[in-house]
């Protein structure tokens, strides 16, 4: 079974979607590894060396998750973890901004998808299947 | 009805307690340095003796049952993954079974660290990584830097399941004395202590008694059940919940300040607030933290470390002494005792200053934090705000004169919200050392262990 790590990044506690997200990709068969709100890069990290997971979901609601994301691949790198996927997804920057734009700032810093606000994660989950191989 | 005789052959002393159930009650105590060093049984056998004088009269005892931190009490290394995660659950594992953790090690063993456990003289190792399904890779190649530095005592196993069937041919390949258990964590943050700990309390009494020399002992008594810590921490729980109809005293803390260590134990709930969000891995009940950095004596200089260059200078102008000075003295005589009232007063201060810095590590933190959707409180660790009491053992305690000022130094005396210290708790010292024997007493008449102790803890 695939390990797979969420939670919420940064001051952000948003639950509702998190439940959502957990309860999705577990019934599509994956081991879900809920971290919670309020976690930090280092959190969902070392989840996922103990863990061994193979991706981190990222969700990120309260607008700030450009400041929260910053450096997660290279602290991945620097935990030996360098080659995880890892996803974005939420309302990730503040105001409206050009998603386009955005998705390109969040893939500079290493993320491999990111999601635009009001995406379903069955969307998402289908990059998940194609990604880790079913 | 039955007579027991309690002992705890303690780094320093052998302690006695014979207690009889008829009574109900302590009988006699007595004491005696421990002789661990020649043979155990000369310190014993002293003390015995001054306890029949006490009595009055040769008494026979239907259990004679002991506790030991003698010969460096239990050396533990803690091996794990990642720090904050397997590495702070196999810790807490080792303290849960009253050891000394001696060596802490995260990721990829390398050789250096392996030579350590050797040279350190560890007793056994607990060898932990990855919750279960996930990573086996590292506690894989760990057990072979084990296997390859000849390690000959016992190894238990409590990492990742799925490398079970791994470790145990890695076992047999090395010939390593191997035991596998539960994993200390089977999911990210869930803290699973129990069979661990059993394993680690049966190796204790079946291989390492022997080897300190502790086990000739038994000749005279029937045997050694615990290490002393443990038995603490048993005595502590059955204070705290009771037992069957003779209610418990509620949550507590217990501090333990001794020559090397300071030591705390909190019996209580991690969080009991249902507003705030608790994160990081999960808390243990009862729960036991060691300062090896802080003590009256042989870690007295880590008190000094601890304070910053403004702190000392207040302090000698407060107090009118040369606290530097002060402490390397009696970390260069261990054996001091306090002589003057000024000595004394040092004595105090150095253990007020114990007690509030092991309680800054042992409690929990709370943060406020400000999000979009209003102020939320962060807690990681144990929230003691609410404890009933806070217990106070150990020389430096139970003898001071004004044992609640030392002890008060555990509260929230700096108003410092951010630490979940006890907020009003009551005061109380284990005058008479009853604690290591009534949890020896718990494995026979919990009950009576029970009230004994209630009856024995002296209001300060």
């Amino acid at each position: 079974m695939k390990s797979i790590v969420i939670g919420v990044i940064g001051a952000d506690v948003h639950a509702v979607g998190n439940k959502i997200i957990d309860y999705t990709l577990t019934n599509a068969g994956y081991n879900v590894i809920n971290i919670g709100v309020l976690s930090s890069q280092e959190d969902f990290i070392n989840a996922a060396i103990e863990a061994d997971a193979e991706l981190i979901l990222v969700s990120s609601l309260y607008g700030h998750g450009e400041i929260d994301c910053r450096g997660m691949r290279q602290k991945c790198i620097e935990s030996g973890i360098g080659d995880i996927w890892l996803y974005v997804g939420g309302n990730i920057v503040v105001g409206k901004q050009d998603f386009t734009e955005v998705k390109q700032r969040f893939l500079k810093m290493g993320f491999n998808r990111v999601y635009p606000p009001g995406i379903s994660i069955d969307e998402a989950l289908k990059d998940i299947k194609n990604d880790l191989g079913e | 009805m039955a007579r027991y005789l309690l002992i705890d052959f303690g780094s320093t002393f052998t302690k006695l307690t014979a207690v009889d159930s008829e009574i109900g009650d302590i009988i006699a105590t007595a004491n005696h340095f421990t002789t661990v060093d020649t043979d155990i049984t000369v310190g014993y056998k002293n003390a015995l003796s001054e306890l029949h004088k006490t009595i009055g009269k040769p008494m026979v005892f239907d259990h004679v049952v002991a506790c030991s931190s003698a010969a460096g009490g239990l050396k533990m290394a803690a091996i794990g993954l990642v720090e904050e995660l397997t590495v702070e659950a196999a810790k807490r594992v080792c303290l849960g079974a009253g050891a000394k953790v001696e060596l802490v090690f995260s990721h990829h063993l390398n050789t250096s660290e392996v030579e350590k456990i050797k040279s350190k003289n560890i007793d056994i190792v607990l060898l932990a990584g990855g919750s279960d399904g996930g990573n086996s890779e590292c506690v894989i190649y760990n057990a072979k830097m084990l296997g390859e530095g000849h390690i000959n005592v016992p190894i238990v196993f409590g990492g990742n399941k799925s490398a079970q069937d791994e470790i145990l041919k890695i076992f047999d390949e090395y010939h390593l004395d191997g035991y596998i258990v539960e994993n200390v964590m089977p999911k990210i943050n869930q803290l699973n202590i129990k069979q661990a700990r059993e394993k680690i309390r049966e190796l204790f009494l079946k291989k390492i008694i022997e080897a300190k020399g502790i086990k000739k002992i038994e000749q005279e008594i029937e045997k050694v059940v615990l290490p002393t810590p443990e038995a603490v921490l048993r005595a502590c729980e059955l204070l705290a919940k009771g037992y069957l109809y003779e209610e418990g005293i509620g949550e507590i803390v217990v501090l333990d300040v001794g020559g090397a260590t300071t030591d705390l134990y909190s019996i209580s709930e991690p969080s009991k607030r249902g507003d705030v969000i608790l994160t990081g891995l999960e808390e243990p009940y009862a729960k036991r933290t060691v300062e090896g950095d802080l003590g009256m004596r042989y870690s007295a200089t880590g008190i000094l470390k601890a304070l910053t260059k403004e702190e000392i200078t207040m302090i000698n102008l407060e107090k009118g002494i040369d606290i530097e000075q002060e402490i390397n003295q009696r970390n260069l005589h261990v054996g001091m005792l306090p002589s003057n009232q000024l000595e004394e007063d040092v004595d105090r201060l150095l253990a007020e200053m114990c007690v509030y810095k092991a309680m800054s590590r042992h409690a929990g933190k709370m943060e406020e934090i400000y999000t979009p959707m209003g102020m939320v409180h962060h807690q990681t660790g144990k929230d003691l705000t609410d404890i009933e009491a806070v217990i106070g053992t150990g020389g430096v305690i139970i003898k001071a004169k004004d044992p609640k000022q030392i002890l008060a130094k555990a509260t929230n005396i700096f108003r410092n919200d951010f630490e979940l210290r006890p907020r009003r708790p009551k005061f109380y010292i284990d005058e008479t050392y009853s604690l290591y024997a009534m949890g020896l007493l718990s494995e026979y008449d919990p009950l009576l262990a029970l009230k004994i102790m209630k009856q024995h803890l002296k209001k300060v």
